[in-house]
């Protein structure tokens, strides 16, 4: 057994106060109402009639429950199940006795309580195995004691500490509170990875009981006395600015309790990087029902006006940057025509290998594509929303976000009232994928709370949610490739930018393994907000290198998936220039488990296959995609998903995260596409923004994992980039068609209908 | 240029709203519930707003996402646009009501396969196949395709609720 350090994460082990004692953790009354129902479908046990804080991860009761706190919001990705898991099996316990609750955020108890570029596991793994292995340490130097025997011979199994040699055993919750009173040990033995027991099991989703039984679990469940219901009117353009408002209807309208504007951020505040908001300034309704409110919203009238052209400094974890804003109504048509044109003059150069330009002279064959995909809204099936309670002392928040722990700062500054007097509870997101980071509504919610002196929950409309988001920036990428007469790739060209953001990574493959390389970058201020989405920039930089990749294999005549292993040999053997971000080995071993398990050379009969793979998020994803045309549409019959994401801690929901990324990335490609005119979103709800359905979906998603020992890594995106190109590559198979620009559907061959 | 220099002035389309409260009493999940809310109010938010049954969501109000499907008589309805004025005593069963302890054979095949990535969507997803399978006891996969697109999976949890939906009705069948 390693020993570790507890040093590491050492705040996480300084008990919580506010935790300390008997009963469940308080504050908490809403989230754990069917709590006695966990108990009851996850273990025998009775509830304890007291708890023992071992640290601020878990308490153990005297009949040997164990609660396990689970750090960060859940947003679907299970880390409120994956998380414990890992405590769990440092501990020691046998997982039927765990019961498992949201943790409050603490940023003392706690470190990285956030979700966002896949790292929750990755980030919290180190701590997690110490919250659990340092409590089994206490309990075992407790139950040393008790016996008086050396503590090298007392030995732990799924919650029963045992001293072979004298035959004595005792279970952890009659050692709890004697353990509890022991200081927190300096270095802890760590389980050798043969030794675990739970992590690399499957386990059900911990909540899984409560989602498909209805049981208040989001931000828009919650209800509360005396509590009204708001609702925000916003600009209905970028570009624009709320001038007025005229109400005189809408007040007249039974259940309305008041109308006024608020402003999200003061003017002299200087933004964070999560502080995105569309626009600062919004009417607000507030009413006794919803269905009230959204009919005052209706009768309400604003006037606006344009914008300015602007200039702000703003705050990127200590260091800063100024955001150019331009004045101006902005269209869809326009922002492809200006990339193209940025595209064409170059931009500022990232990476250069060799001679590109004498390369692309001397070049036999040379391949270009243009490759574009448009801006997205992100439409997490749970709008935005937010309960708000703000008092002159105190401000109570309850809701589902991605960064308490930053936003938390941000309404300190708002309001002017201190941190400690601010509790932020997180409720289970209903969908965040990137969205959730920039918690803005949880600003107003607490605002109009403040202005009513009465409890409120914020509700965006479906429509609110979609046209005044925090998008998928829009992109361009030229890519060219110089081939010799052996049709060996020489040179590569990625000239890459965005509206208003460049997607370029510069050191990823296939950089590296091309002797003359050439990346460059350009962006093109906007109005438009944009934000993270689900594997920001690699969700766009992989379709294009991908497919483009796919195009170069074929004029060299070679196999798409043995040409990637040849510049990965390269790569791994002879790499050119320093920094490449990313190891050749495991990126080959992505692509040769896909090979096997998809039975490459032998794909069924009218199949035709795409292959694809990325490395982002410090995991390996390869796919191989069946498709095939079906009364002139395409049907996804299957896609073969290799994954190299180290230890796998639940690998049943793994899959499950996997298979999400595959099927929002299908969904994207087909469909997905926010366009603008003169400022307006053009796609306001579900009729016309095209969401990827059952039908469409693939029929069949199968993943493998590489099994290894290396710390887990991301999970939540690396799954979602490759598939784009996976599909397109498939669909030129399938129909001779390149397919550029995203979405695929809307770029029609006459084969799509 | 003429567009960004005129003054926009926005006015959203003022429709007469009925402002009559009136008294329904309501037969949900098998018990009588008496609201008093404008008969135009969808049924939705007199379920979430009134009477505290929040399993049943909101995801677009227009009825193109599923989220909100409650039965209304063993019929899988929209519940966003579904006035409470036209419910009269037709039976409305919500999530909540489709089992006592969660043990509906959709509920405890969506548990097996562990459908669920966020959420949010899946008591709509449930309250749909539940009909789906009242109807049609052993459909085919195009029939539950058919039967399910209507309810958007933002996650894509899409192959898992057909798994799931199979065994269910396997489960019903043999039962």
């Amino acid at each position: 057994m390693p020993l570790k350090k507890t040093a590491i994460g050492r705040r996480a082990f300084i008990k919580n106060t506010s935790l300390a004692g008997g009963g469940l953790v308080l504050g908490f009354s809403f989230l754990n109402s069917c709590t006695d129902r966990q108990a009851q479908t996850m273990t025998a046990k009775e509830m304890p009639e007291e708890w023992f804080e071992m640290n601020g991860y878990l308490k153990i009761g005297e009949n040997g429950l164990v609660t396990i706190l689970s750090p960060n919001p859940e947003g679907g990705q299970n880390v409120k199940t994956s998380m414990p898991m890992i405590v769990a099996d440092e501990l020691d316990i046998d997982w039927n006795d765990v019961l498992v609750e949201q943790a409050p955020l603490n940023t003392d108890a706690f470190t990285r309580q956030f979700i966002g570029g896949s790292q929750a596991i990755r980030r919290g793994w180190s701590g997690l195995r110490l919250a659990g292995a340092s409590a089994r340490q206490m309990l075992i130097a407790a139950a040393a004691e008790a016996w008086q025997v050396p503590v090298g011979e007392v030995t732990t199994e799924a919650g029963v500490l045992y001293h072979r040699g004298s035959d004595k055993s005792v279970g952890y919750g009659e050692m709890a509170a004697a353990a509890a009173k022991l200081p927190v040990p300096e270095e802890v033995p760590l389980k050798s990875i043969d030794d675990f027991d739970i992590i690399g099991t499957s386990k059900k989703n911990v909540d899984g009981l409560k989602i498909v039984t209805g049981k208040p679990l989001f931000g828009s469940d919650i209800h509360r006395e005396g509590m009204f219901i708001a609702m925000i009117v916003h600009p209905p353009a970028f570009g624009l600015r709320l001038k007025s408002i005229d109400d005189t209807e809408a007040r007249k309208l039974p259940g309305i309790k008041d109308i006024f504007t608020i402003k999200v951020f003061n003017e002299d505040y200087e933004k964070t990087f999560f502080d995105t908001r569309s626009f600062n300034e919004v009417a607000v309704v507030v009413g006794n029902s919803t269905w009230e409110v959204l009919n005052a919203k209706k009768a309400l009238k604003i006037e606006c006006e344009p914008i300015e052209d602007a200039t702000e400094t703003r705050d990127r974890f200590g260091s800063k940057w100024e955001q150019h804003t331009p004045a101006g109504m902005e269209s869809t048509a326009d922002h492809f025509a200006q990339m193209e044109k940025m595209a064409v003059k170059g931009g500022v150069v990232k990476r250069r290998d060799g001679d590109p330009e004498a390369a692309f002279k001397k070049a036999a064959k040379i391949v270009e594509a243009t490759y574009t995909a448009p801006f997205l809204a992100h439409n997490c099936m749970e709008p935005m929303n937010f309960f708000a309670d703000v008092t002159s002392e105190k401000a109570e928040l309850i809701g589902p976000l991605q960064k308490p722990e930053f936003t938390e700062q941000t309404l300190s500054a708002r309001l002017g009232m201190p941190l400690e007097n601010i509790d932020i509870q997180m409720t289970r997101l209903g969908g965040g994928y990137g969205r959730r980071s920039y918690a803005h509504w949880l600003v107003e919610a607490a605002l109009i709370s403040q202005r009513m002196k009465a409890p409120i929950k914020l509700i965006y409309t479906r429509e609110d949610d979609m046209t005044d988001g925090i998008y998928r920036p829009a992109y361009l990428a030229k890519m060219r490739a110089g081939l010799d007469a052996n049709n060996n790739l020489i040179a590569y060209h990625v000239n890459a930018g965005g509206i208003p953001e460049s997607p370029l990574a510069e050191n990823r493959f296939p950089a590296g393994a091309v002797e003359h390389y050439l990346a460059e970058e350009w962006t093109i201020d906007s109005n438009l907000t944009v934000g993270s989405f689900r594997a920001p920039r690699s969700n766009f930089m992989a379709s294009a290198e991908q497919s483009f990749l796919d195009e170069v294999a074929e004029a060299a005549g070679k196999d798409p998936i043995d040409f990637r292993l040849e510049l990965l040999d390269r790569a791994k053997n002879r790499p050119v220039g320093e920094n490449n971000d990313y190891e050749a080995d495991r990126y080959a071993g992505v692509l040769k488990l896909v090979k096997e398990t998809s039975n490459w050379e032998k794909a069924a009969p009218k199949v035709s296959r795409g292959v694809s793979a990325y490395f982002c998020h410090n995991s390996y994803a390869a796919q191989v995609l069946d498709v095939v045309v079906e009364n002139g549409k395409p049907v996804v019959q299957k896609v073969f998903c290799a994954l190299d994401c180290g230890i796998v801690v639940n690998p049943d929901s793994a899959k499950n995260m996997a298979e999400g990324g595959i099927v929002d990335g299908i969904g994207n490609a087909f469909f997905g596409e926010l366009t603008f005119k003169d400022g307006i979103p053009e796609k306001s709800n579900f009729d016309t923004y095209r969401m990827i359905r059952m039908r469409e979906a693939p029929k069949e998603i199968e993943v493998h994992f590489v099994k290894n020992e290396i710390d887990p890594t991301g999970l939540g995106e690396p799954t979602f980039p490759p598939i784009f190109a996976a599909l397109a590559n498939a669909l030129y198979r399938a129909t001779g068609d390149r397919y550029y620009h995203q979405p695929f559907l809307s770029n029609k061959s006459p084969l799509m209908g | 240029m003429n567009l960004i220099a005129q003054t926009f002035n926005i006015i959203y389309n003022f429709k007469e709203i009925f402002t009559i409260m009136a008294t329904f009493n309501l037969n949900i999940n098998g018990k009588t519930q008496q609201v008093d809310v404008d008969p135009n109010t969808p049924i939705l938010w007199v379920l979430r707003d009134h009477l505290q049954l929040v399993g049943t969501k909101y995801g677009c109000g227009i009825a193109q996402c599923g989220s909100c499907t409650v039965h209304m008589d063993g019929v899988a309805v929209r519940a966003c646009m579904l006035t409470v004025a036209s419910v009269g005593n037709q039976e409305i069963t919500t999530i909540e009501g489709l089992s006592e302890n969660g043990d509906h054979p959709v509920q405890k095949a969506w548990l097996e396969v562990d459908v669920p990535q966020c959420g949010y969507c899946q008591a709509g997803q449930i309250m749909t196949a539940a009909a789906l399978l009242d109807k049609n006891p052993d459909p085919s996969d195009s029939e539950i395709e058919m039967a399910m697109n209507g309810n958007i999976c933002r996650c894509g949890t899409y192959t898992r609720i057909k798994k799931a939906v199979k065994i269910a009705a396997a489960t019903k069948t043999n039962a």
